[in-house]
């Protein structure tokens, strides 16, 4: 059997090539985020099992240690837990969240996006009508909602943040297609009679790739950012299952006893989101076509 | 312009009628549904769910129900609250203003803070004071605004014991000192994000500017540099931040949500927490639909004062 080169994945790897890689790698801060990201996800995965405590076990002896003080490197929590175990399985929940979320809400708001700037007409006034509708609640209100009556589970999370995050993608690629599809090379495809779904997906989505890429990566740093805001309030990831935003969830109170359980997993948030949104911004510069002579 | 009125009040009431029916379809279709809290009473029985259920109206279809919510959300009827009975609009009224102040202290700060970052950083292209402007407002973005707020409580009022942790006033003492230095965290807190949004924007908006025609005549008839910058750029460059603004609205109001949670603050965000916890549907719900309405409204505005600001603009 001849290999016949899929033009969507020749596409992303076309993307991936030449002066547009050149010019990621010299992004700095995209190269530094691209760093602190593998390196974070490395040290959440396989972390653990280098540490002496496990994230669940509670040692009443120990509560409020200092970090640096027993073994335990970045202290414990009020229950004597190791914040450092907590926090490694935390990232991998919140991680794990963040990109799953993102590839649900890039793969809805690619479909809308697409569908609504191919068809045009009433197709495209009603779905960016819709979609416009979604970005009229504030996302965090829509969220809390959903997770508020919702079972909370992790895979509930990720949904209901992928639900509340698709309208971005879908307006950028509604955008992009509406351009690409008065093009000569569609007219072509239909001409020759291509169905509908083969223009969209073969013909277009290759050529929209890039600002795709963009958007997804940029989404990725808002999602974990929305499951820490509903984790935060009480309404995300259950205890005892640790995520970044519920480590937060009574951080409060002890803020004057023990400022480590707030300061601790409020860097690692804030690290993970800022290292995603420079990813996002080195993408851009390197995929926007204007750009790259 | 009336055409132009006409056709986007239809507009907005055909998105405010899509953003009902989605907030509608989330409480309803939920598990639990707004039966939940009575199903939790001992020793109730499944005849007097039934009997509540019948009362409330919700054995009828959902779309007769939602028709019948929505005739009485018109006329101004959204249901009372299942907490203590009062209606809801008034209890929305009552937490308004501590919001509306937050908001609006905070929109202030980001505007004149992000306005003049973004020209400065415009006219200084490049230089390490746009550099750090930039990459400021890109950790900006990606610092937790509630974990902001932990941070800067820890700072100002546990260390340096300088400012409130939180609440809107000192009981017994509510003087307008009293009232403005509480004000001044939360506010800093919530407009941390807008002044890193609004100054990459005026950025961008004041490079498009500066290539235009007329300030290179404003530049070649000799107008010194303060005049050109002050009356032909950034005075053109903040027309379309009209329209961002509108745009911002939910933004603002989600963060207010959270900055009310960290620094008690007797808004609506608190107001919509505590609604969560006791499960007040008719509340959730007015507080559901009051953003939606504000959004629209508050995008609707912004595209008529960009057409006032703008003599080139004509709506139509």
């Amino acid at each position: 059997m001849t290999a016949i080169p899929d033009p969507a994945r020749r596409a992303v790897f076309a993307v991936f090539r030449g002066p547009r890689v050149r010019k990621f790698m010299r992004h700095r801060l995209a190269m530094l985020g691209l760093v602190t990201i593998v390196l974070l996800t490395l040290a959440c995965f396989a972390g653990p099992h280098f540490l002496p405590y496990d994230e669940l076990y509670i040692d009443l002896r120990a509560r409020f240690s200092p970090p640096l003080s027993g073994g335990h490197i970045l202290g414990t929590d009020p229950l004597g837990r190791d914040i450092a175990a907590r926090l490694f399985s935390a990232g991998q929940i919140s991680l794990t969240v963040g990109f799953t979320a993102m590839v649900l809400s890039t793969l809805i708001g690619t479909a809308i996006g697409i569908v609504a700037g191919y068809f045009g007409g009433w197709t495209r006034t009603g779905l960016m009508r819709m979609v416009d509708a979604f970005l009229s609640f504030p996302s965090v209100f829509l969220m809390l909602t959903l997770a508020a009556f919702l079972k909370p589970s992790p895979a509930m999370i990720t949904i209901i943040i992928a639900v509340t995050s698709w309208m971005e993608v879908a307006r950028i690629v509604e955008a992009e297609v509406r351009g690409q599809a008065a093009r000569d090379f569609t007219a072509a495809a239909r001409m020759i009679g291509a169905p509908h779904w083969w223009i969209m997906g073969r013909e277009i989505l290759p050529n929209v790739m890039g600002p795709i890429i963009v958007a997804a990566t940029l989404t990725v740093a808002r999602a974990i950012l929305l499951e820490a805001y509903i984790s935060f309030l009480g309404y995300g990831i259950q205890p005892p299952l640790p995520s970044w935003g519920n480590m937060l969830n009574n951080a409060q109170q002890y803020l004057d006893s023990a400022p480590w359980l707030a300061i601790v997993p409020g860097v690692a948030i804030t690290l993970a989101v800022t290292s995603f949104n420079f990813i996002g911004d080195g993408l851009r510069d390197a995929l926007d076509a204007r750009s790259v002579q | 312009m009336i055409r132009f009125l006409l056709h986007r009040t239809l507009q907005g009431i055909v998105l405010i009628l899509i953003v009902s029916m989605i907030g509608f379809a989330v409480i309803n279709l939920a598990p639990g549904g707004p039966l939940s809290q009575y199903a939790l009473t001992p020793g109730i029985s499944q005849a007097d769910l039934e009997r509540i259920a019948h009362q409330m109206g919700l054995d009828r279809p959902l779309p007769i129900q939602y028709l019948d919510w929505l005739s009485k959300l018109i006329v101004g009827d959204w249901g009372s609250s299942y907490r203590d009975q009062s209606p809801v609009l008034s209890v929305i009224w009552r937490h308004m203003w501590a919001t509306l102040l937050l908001m609006g202290c905070a929109t202030v700060i980001s505007v004149v803070l992000g306005t003049l970052i973004g020209v400065l950083g415009a006219l200084r292209r490049y230089s390490l004071f746009d550099y750090v402007a930039t990459v400021g407002a890109m950790i900006a973005l990606s610092i937790p605004t509630f974990w902001f707020g932990l941070i800067a409580i820890f700072f100002f009022s546990l260390e340096l014991g300088w400012l409130p942790a939180g609440n809107m006033y000192t009981v017994g003492d509510q003087s307008l000192g009293d009232y403005a230095i509480h004000l001044i965290m939360p506010s800093a807190v919530l407009a941390l994000v807008n002044v890193a949004i609004w100054s990459r924007y005026m950025r961008a908006s004041t490079l498009d500017v500066m290539d235009q025609d007329y300030v290179r005549t404003a530049r070649a008839k000799g107008l010194p540099r303060w005049r050109i910058i002050s009356a032909h750029i950034v005075r053109n460059a903040l027309i379309p931040m009209i329209t961002l603004a509108g745009l911002q609205l939910p933004t603002i109001i989600g963060g207010a949500l959270v900055t009310e949670t960290v620094f008690t603050w007797p808004g609506l965000g608190r107001l919509f927490i505590d609604s969560l916890g006791y499960n007040d549907y008719p509340v959730i719900m007015g507080l559901l639909m009051f953003s939606a309405i504000l959004t629209v409204v508050g995008n609707f505005l912004a595209d008529v004062g960009v057409a006032l600001a703008d003599p080139r603009i004509r709506l139509g």
